[in-house]
């Protein structure tokens, strides 16, 4: 096991590299520049100067070995857009916020998504299985979008319970949570279900069920920790796409994360951003895809790490 | 079952640690932010602090606030009052100022601020390696643009130079008429060299910061807020307004007025941070303030393509606008329609007619130029930033030349950075555009057309308008030189029309006059945070 996450951890490597090669190159196959503006530099040899501070005007393949250089230094080069923040100074101000409302999100959905597929299944066929399946497509057909401005509407500007939007305390965090967590605790709580079906019906519950095992015993003990795969390797992915950010709630609810910054800079062609955001993105899922396998192989025996 | 055990455990203990997780995030995020004095809605978050380099409007919102220039703006109308200089002299020639700067002049930080500081702080903007897009605005001092183009290398020969630790000499090219007005704006401000000398592009982050204009910088969180606090050390401290500011950036006009609405900001500016879908009722609202501002709505040809190259056909297009209906069915803000470039206010000049919407004179226009009822015409495209109201102009503009003309363009939306580098490549027919003034002269707006300026952008050369625009700032009368400035005008918008302008943008500013004071319209729609304070 040690050995396994040993190899994959150094796998990280060359794919980080590729990942960041490959981000670095495409950014530069969009149309447009960073210092495209209304307001042009009042001469030509300005821009020059712009570029050369940036080293915009060498070659790509050195101005990416430059790049790597830095990496490798664990600097992540300058904004191009924020001129005085560094590509660090973004990541170390916007990823914990994007943590806090990611991970509470990541609960929230988990918390609610969990509960509901499993007894969902349990009661197949039953009132409480038709509301519960409503509810967990209701919550998926309504994205974000939606979601936001509604909860606001409802609990920011008519009854004043919470704060529009910004940050500021817990309180300002009850909105941007329930609109990203409940969208995913739908989806999870459909994945929960099916898991949950699948196990039920499988032979050795069946044979556990006919040797006179207890019904909670029997659900909890032997098909919950298997019913729960099929959201366990949804949560890596989806555990890293929360944790970077989202900038649909971020924007609603004016929240400083990582999401604004993804999008602003690809639009912005902030070249360093960009790639820097998509080698923190790629990190993370690798990461996570990797604790996931392991706690895949930690609940059931039948997987084998190689 | 050791399996089983062994899952539970770990699912206990991922549990553990995710509680762990939550409980130390709410303990994070539960120490209150205490709600400034003053809260601001400011529109995009700022690229840049530094006054050398930033170049929009919430940038040198904040900016403005805590750096100040020889001269500061009068809230009211936005004039230039005495700022660090407590006086000047102009010679008779208008083309040397001498500035006296105030005994008690002093960074946030205690050190005096000296003409030294001045002279750094400009050299600054114009040094090739700062590489400021406002260094243009310094241009009117003498070799100040050799010295930016890299042609003059020696800084001493740039016309400011301190004459002692308080007094400053300015020697112009011409009699610049709004210099003064220049001088309050941000990149002539004066900026701290201890620090930028030694940290570089990084001296934002220095704490404290010293600053020399009604605030001090606290903190700069991106897409949060930056929070400045009243300098205490000002020249003019006992007269700023409020405590402790925020200035806040808005990613949706809808947010914005969210918070607006539940008291979460006091003040919004920017007309992008209020939605317009609400304008009709916003309108109608004591809090709701709509004013004229120095600023035009037009769009370029490009006039190195055909057959934009020919006048008459830019005439024709041009005269085939119903501008009336452009501001009432689709901006509907009481704009104003203009067939002319310069904004009225901008100081005492009138711009003079441009050509009238007569479709029928732009029919024969279009035949004469060998289009008779657009035969012959090639489809052309009208590009434009991706912007709902942009598009809902474009569409009208489609139908107004199909309609008038028989002849049929192609929308392109396109994004922000792309829809420039369109224009500076001139790789476009037709291109939505915009110019606001960052002074209150006609210059600001026709100076853009001139043959080498950078924004020019539609290919256009003209070697009368350009030696008419020389000649008037040659001359120090004024009322000469706006005679000179309005055939320049007239040249563009009467017989070459480079352009096609649409109308004169409205300002709008939401703040209720009952809980803030101190803060004012103004056709720059520039307000100086140091006088506005929140009543309760």
């Amino acid at each position: 096991m040690i050995r396994y996450i040993i190899r994959r951890v150094l796998f990280l490597v060359p794919m980080l590299f590729l990942i960041s090669m490959l981000a670095f190159a495409l950014v530069r196959v969009a149309p447009g520049g960073p210092f495209d503006k209304n307001r042009r530099p009042a001469s030509p040899e300005v821009e020059k100067r712009l570029l050369a501070k940036y080293h915009l005007d060498k070659p790509l393949w050195r101005q990416y070995l430059h790049y790597l250089g830095g990496i490798l230094q664990g600097d992540f080069g300058p904004s191009l857009k924020q001129r005085h923040h560094s590509v660090n100074d973004i990541i170390a101000e916007a990823l914990p916020v994007s943590l806090v409302l990611g991970g509470l999100s990541f609960s929230l959905a988990m918390g609610i998504g969990i509960p509901l597929g499993f007894y969902t299944a349990i009661g197949k066929g039953k009132l409480f299985d038709y509301t519960g399946t409503f509810i967990s497509i209701l919550f998926i057909c309504v994205p974000g979008l939606v979601l936001g401005p509604l909860l606001v509407m409802i609990f920011a500007i008519q009854l004043r319970w919470f704060p529009v939007g910004m940050l500021g305390s817990a309180w300002h965090l009850v909105l941007p949570v329930l609109t990203l967590g409940i969208y995913f605790s739908g989806r999870i709580a459909r994945l929960m279900r099916e898991g949950m079906l699948n196990v039920l019906y499988s032979e050795f519950i069946m044979t556990a069920r006919s040797k006179g095992l207890s019904e909670t015993r029997l659900l909890w003990k032997h098909a919950f920790p298997l019913a729960i795969a099929p959201v366990l390797s949804y949560s890596g992915p989806l555990l890293a796409d929360l944790l970077t950010g989202s900038f649909v709630v971020e924007t609603i609810f004016q929240i400083p994360g990582l999401g604004i910054h993804l999008v602003n800079s690809s639009l912005s062609r902030d070249y360093p951003v960009i790639v820097g955001l998509v080698i923190l993105y790629a990190f993370l899922l690798m990461l996570l895809n990797l604790l996931v396998d392991v706690i895949h192989a930690w609940i059931d025996p039948r997987v084998q790490l190689a | 079952m050791l399996i089983l055990r062994n899952t539970l455990e770990s699912l206990s203990g991922v549990f553990r640690f995710l509680l762990f997780c939550l409980a130390l995030c709410l303990a994070g995020c539960s120490k209150m932010e205490e709600r400034a004095d003053l809260v601001i809605c400011n529109g995009k978050e700022p690229e840049s602090l530094d006054p050398a380099i930033l170049t929009g409007m919430p940038d040198g919102r904040v900016a403005l606030a805590l750096f100040e220039g020889l001269t500061r703006y009068d809230p009211k109308d936005s004039s230039p009052l005495p700022g660090l200089a407590e006086r000047w002299e102009i010679s008779e020639d208008g083309k040397t100022y001498t500035f006296f700067i105030r005994a008690n002049a002093v960074w946030s930080t205690g050190e005096p601020i000296t003409a030294h500081d001045f002279v750094w702080s400009w050299l600054r903007v114009l040094h090739p390696d700062t590489a400021a897009d406002y260094a243009g605005n310094l241009y009117y001092i003498k070799n100040a643009e050799a010295f930016n183009t890299g042609k003059l290398t020696n800084a001493a020969e740039v016309g400011v130079q301190a004459l002692n630790e308080r007094t400053l000499k300015v020697d112009l090219v011409n009699p610049t008429p709004f210099f003064l007005e220049l001088c309050a704006f941000s990149p002539q401000t004066v900026v701290p060299r201890q620090v930028i000398e030694k940290h570089g592009d990084r001296w934002l982050h220095v704490r404290p910061l010293p600053s020399s204009g009604a605030y001090e910088l606290v903190y700069w969180r991106l897409n949060d807020r930056i929070r400045v606090k009243k300098n205490m050390r000002y020249w003019d401290a006992q007269n700023t307004a409020s405590e402790v500011v925020d200035f806040v950036p808005v990613n949706t006009a809808t947010t914005a007025i969210n918070l607006y609405e539940t008291k979460q900001v006091d003040i919004i500016w920017d007309k992008d941070s209020i939605p317009s879908e609400l304008l009709p009722v916003l309108r109608k609202r004591p809090d709701f303030h709509r004013f004229p501002v120095l600023g035009t709505y037009f769009y370029r040809y490009n006039v190195t393509r055909k057959p934009f190259d020919d006048p008459r056909v830019r005439k024709a297009l041009s005269m085939a606008i119903d501008r009336k209906k452009i501001v009432e069915k689709i901006t509907a803000g009481g704009e104003l329609p203009a067939n002319f470039l310069v904004p009225p206010n901008s100081g005492k000049y009138r711009s003079p007619e441009g050509l009238p919407y007569d479709p029928e004179a732009a029919r024969k226009l279009l035949a004469e130029a060998g289009f008779p009822d657009g035969k012959g015409f090639r489809r052309f495209s009208y590009i434009f930033n991706t912007s709902r109201e942009h598009q809902r102009i474009a569409v009208e503009l489609q139908e107004m030349w199909r309609k008038e003309l028989n002849i049929h363009v192609d929308l392109k939306s396109v994004e922000w950075n792309v829809f420039f580098r369109f224009q500076t490549e001139l790789d476009y027919d037709l291109a939505r555009s915009s110019w606001f003034a960052d002074y209150s002269d006609p210059n600001t707006f026709l100076d853009l057309f001139m043959s080498n300026n950078p924004n020019n952008r539609t290919g256009w050369r003209n070697e009368r308008y350009d030696t008419l625009l020389r000649e008037a700032n040659g001359l120090s009368d004024a009322v000469a030189r706006e005679k000179v400035l309005q055939q320049a005008e007239a040249l563009m918008v009467r017989d070459e029309l480079p352009i096609g302008p649409l109308f004169i943008y409205q300002g709008f500013n939401i703040w209720d006059p009952e809980r803030i004071t101190g803060a004012y319209t103004n056709p720059r729609d520039e307000h100086p945070t140091r006088t506005i304070k929140r009543l309760k």
